[in-house]
């Protein structure tokens, strides 16, 4: 018996030992970066990002450091092309801008203990000044902790809770550059059927397969968006297969919300077209690709870690759009016509300018009601809670 | 629905096909010789990440998918070391395969997560079959993955069903002991067949990585593994069965992103309606029911199942 028992330890313990190796490596990686690579993902020049939010550059409550150390909490590698790769994007940029130290731990899964644990290190060991959590299930213990460490800054993404003090959350607001991106597949679609690899029937998705639509029916009115639901955030086989279902039915071009690459290498090996998310996935299939809405998070890391250097920083929920350029579209494809690309610059424009927004009536829903009518703008509230498809997406705003 | 669509739909049933059934093949075996391995998506993992990996440093599709099985006996080893030469729980031993393999991938991979694919295969369009209309398509524009399993799925029958060798798994798989008072050595014959069967799981995983979604990242074998070793259960532990099965598995995998393009009714039910995720559940439920009818219908004579599966032999023990 007691054999069998030293066994069944031994191999528990040998499981503990690979699981631990698989995480082992981030600390090494957590060094700063020698050089690192600033984040030009925006075709138009980046503004000088040292615009802080409120600029009082006389603040005399010196930072207890002399530099702030930022530590950034991934859900994901930062190799995956996709989110997390985006924010190490942004985490490159804002050490570049600001001359602080940057940490980072990747693959930190949404559990609680396993988030504390990374963070209590961060601000134990490593002297965190600010922390940065990248992924929504973050958000109860960044509240607990925020708590406890008074003392630090806790800036959550994709989160809606906030204290008064040292806990804010962020957001982009990504229906704008998809907007674009819907504009310019428009354009490009010949069959008028664009198929869109959607990930879970929530608002955030919801809007952007909304603004896709708008956006392609602007430069195409007979164009249909099909909407296949995947259930998944990251299942590359399933959302190939899936982007693959979608051709067959017709469509000539895909887009998604999904983090892998899979859909536009489904898309390429059909010839046909496709608009990436996340980041510019040119690379993945250079035929195929189209544009991509893109996150640029890094002005705004950049400005929060000022800010905490500056002892200036008060939380806030922040939903940046396009004129913050938090979120923009990635260059467009050698073969989109010329005069889309202007088009989509004059919008762009007005975006920036805040004289027009894309939930701009009118918009009617896909049972024909009037959603938003003429002459007004859906406001914040009703886009964060968005349970509707409009006219010309197929599909089930609510599957079952 | 459209040709197209439904070209498509058995195109992908194939496809989905042959990745589980080449895993499951490989569990089969090494039930078939009394162990079991719940390690199918640790191994299937191993072999996804080290494909890629190979991939990237050959560029030859085949180098790659020989070392991912490679990598997946070697990772099958690991429980055959435990279960079979040590004699631990096969359960847990499994299970700590498929828990570590995961994360020993995610170690090994770290650096070429997000990577471009330098190679991967590519459809074989078979001279003069491939253009006959449907059945071209389908059965002779696949990638050589393809043909391969069939061939696989040919040998290990005929091993198992008409040579000394397949008659001595076999025979280990339902009483080692008889097996070792014969003069067959359990610990070899079990070793080996765990280790032949995490190759096949192995290779089935750079299928994976590939063919079917070039590239690596964690996860990305997504419960797949899992459905292998319920395959092995619905297939009653035979080969001839489990390739029916794994078309009738492929077929639902394949349906679960296309049902809500089709605009058809069965029974005045619109089959678009019906949720994505809950197909994802079928191959589980379809192995329940196949284990419900087997119990029943063996309900006066021994189980289907190897009669020692799961049961750690050691010499003058019982």
């Amino acid at each position: 018996m007691a054999k069998k028992f030293l066994l069944k330890l031994f191999v528990v313990v040998a499981t503990l030992a690979l699981v631990v190796a698989g995480c082992g490596n981030d600390d090494d990686d957590a060094a700063p970066e020698p050089a690192p690579a600033p984040a030009t993902e925006a075709p138009e020049p980046e503004p000088a990002a040292t615009e802080a939010p409120e600029p009082e550059p006389m603040a005399t409550e010196a930072p207890m450091d002399d530099e702030v150390v930022a530590a950034f909490v991934f859900v994901g590698p930062v190799g995956d092309a996709g989110w997390t790769w985006a924010h190490d994007q942004g985490r490159r940029f804002a050490e570049e801008q600001t001359g602080a130290t940057t940490l980072f731990v990747e693959n930190v899964p949404e559990v609680a203990e396993d988030f504390r644990a990374v963070v209590v290190d961060f601000i134990e060991n490593e002297g965190a000044d600010v922390i940065f959590g990248t992924s929504f299930g973050y958000m109860d213990p960044m509240e607990e902790l925020a708590g406890e460490y008074p003392d630090v800054v806790f800036e959550h993404a994709s989160g809606f809770k906030m204290n008064d003090t040292n806990f804010g959350n962020f957001f982009g607001r990504m229906y704008q550059p998809r907007y674009l991106s819907g504009m310019a597949a428009g354009a490009m679609t010949e069959t008028n059927q664009i198929g869109y690899v959607a990930a879970f029937p929530i608002p955030e998705v919801l809007r952007g397969i909304n603004a896709f639509t708008l956006g392609a029916q602007r430069t195409n009115p007979d164009v249909e968006v099909h909407v296949n639901w995947t259930f998944t955030w990251f299942d590359p086989a399933l959302e190939g297969d899936t982007a693959s279902a979608l051709l067959e039915a017709g469509a000539d071009v895909i887009a998604m919300h999904q983090d892998s690459t899979a859909p536009g290498i489904a898309a390429q090996e059909a010839g046909a077209r496709w608009v990436s998310y996340n980041s510019d996935m040119s690379a993945f299939a250079p035929d195929a690709y189209i544009t991509a809405p893109v996150w640029n998070w890094g002005p705004y890391y950049a400005r929060i870690i000022e800010a905490v250097g500056a002892g200036t920083y008060s939380p806030g929920a922040y939903w940046g759009g396009m004129d913050d350029e938090i979120v923009t579209l990635a260059p467009p494809a050698d073969d989109v016509p010329a005069e889309v690309i202007d088009e989509v610059i004059e919008v762009w424009d007005q975006i920036v300018a805040g004289t027009w927004d894309v939930f701009t009536g009118p918009i009617t829903d896909q049972d024909g009601n009037v959603v938003v009518a003429e002459g007004e703008t859906m406001d914040d509230g009703a886009m964060l809670g968005m349970g509707f498809f409009v006219e010309g997406v197929v599909g089930s705003a609510d599957p079952s | 629905m459209s040709e197209a669509a439904l070209i498509g739909l058995f195109v992908a049933t194939v496809q989905f096909g042959t990745l589980v059934f080449l895993a499951a093949l490989g569990e089969l075996i090494a039930e078939r010789a009394g162990v079991l391995n719940l390690g199918v998506e640790g191994m299937m993992t191993m072999g996804a990440v080290s494909g890629f990996m190979v991939g990237l440093e050959t560029g030859s599709p085949w180098a790659a998918f020989f070392a991912a099985a490679a990598v997946g006996s070697l990772v099958g080893g690991f429980h055959a070391l435990v279960s079979v030469v040590l004699g631990a729980d096969q359960v847990v031993s499994g299970l700590a395969l498929t828990i570590g393999g995961l994360g020993l991938a995610a170690y090994v991979g770290r650096n070429v997560v997000g990577e471009r694919p330098e190679t991967q295969f590519t459809d074989l369009g078979i001279a003069g079959l491939a253009d006959i209309p449907w059945i071209g398509e389908i059965f002779f524009d696949q990638p050589p993955v393809v043909y391969l399993t069939v061939l696989l799925g040919l040998a290990v029958w005929f091993v198992l069903a008409r040579t000394r060798l397949g008659l001595a798994i076999r025979a280990v798989g339902e009483s080692a002991a008889t097996t070792d008072t014969a003069g067959h050595s359990v610990m070899a014959l079990r070793s080996v067949a765990v280790m032949v069967g995490g190759a096949f799981a192995g290779a089935a995983g750079s299928f994976l990585s590939l063919y079917m979604a070039p590239g690596w990242t964690e996860g990305m074998v997504a419960g797949r593994g899992w459905i292998a070793v319920a395959l092995v259960i619905f297939g009653a532990w035979r080969p001839g069965r489990l390739a029916l099965g794994a078309l009738l598995f492929g077929f639902t995998l394949a349906l679960q992103p296309r049902l809500q393009t089709f605009d058809i009714e069965v029974l005045g039910l619109d089959v678009s309606s019906i949720s994505p995720a809950l197909l994802g559940v079928l191959p589980f439920v379809l192995t329940v029911v196949v284990l419900v009818i087997i119990s029943w219908r063996h309900r006066h004579r021994p189980s289907v199942a190897p009669a020692a599966l799961g049961l750690p032999y050691r010499r003058e023990e019982r």
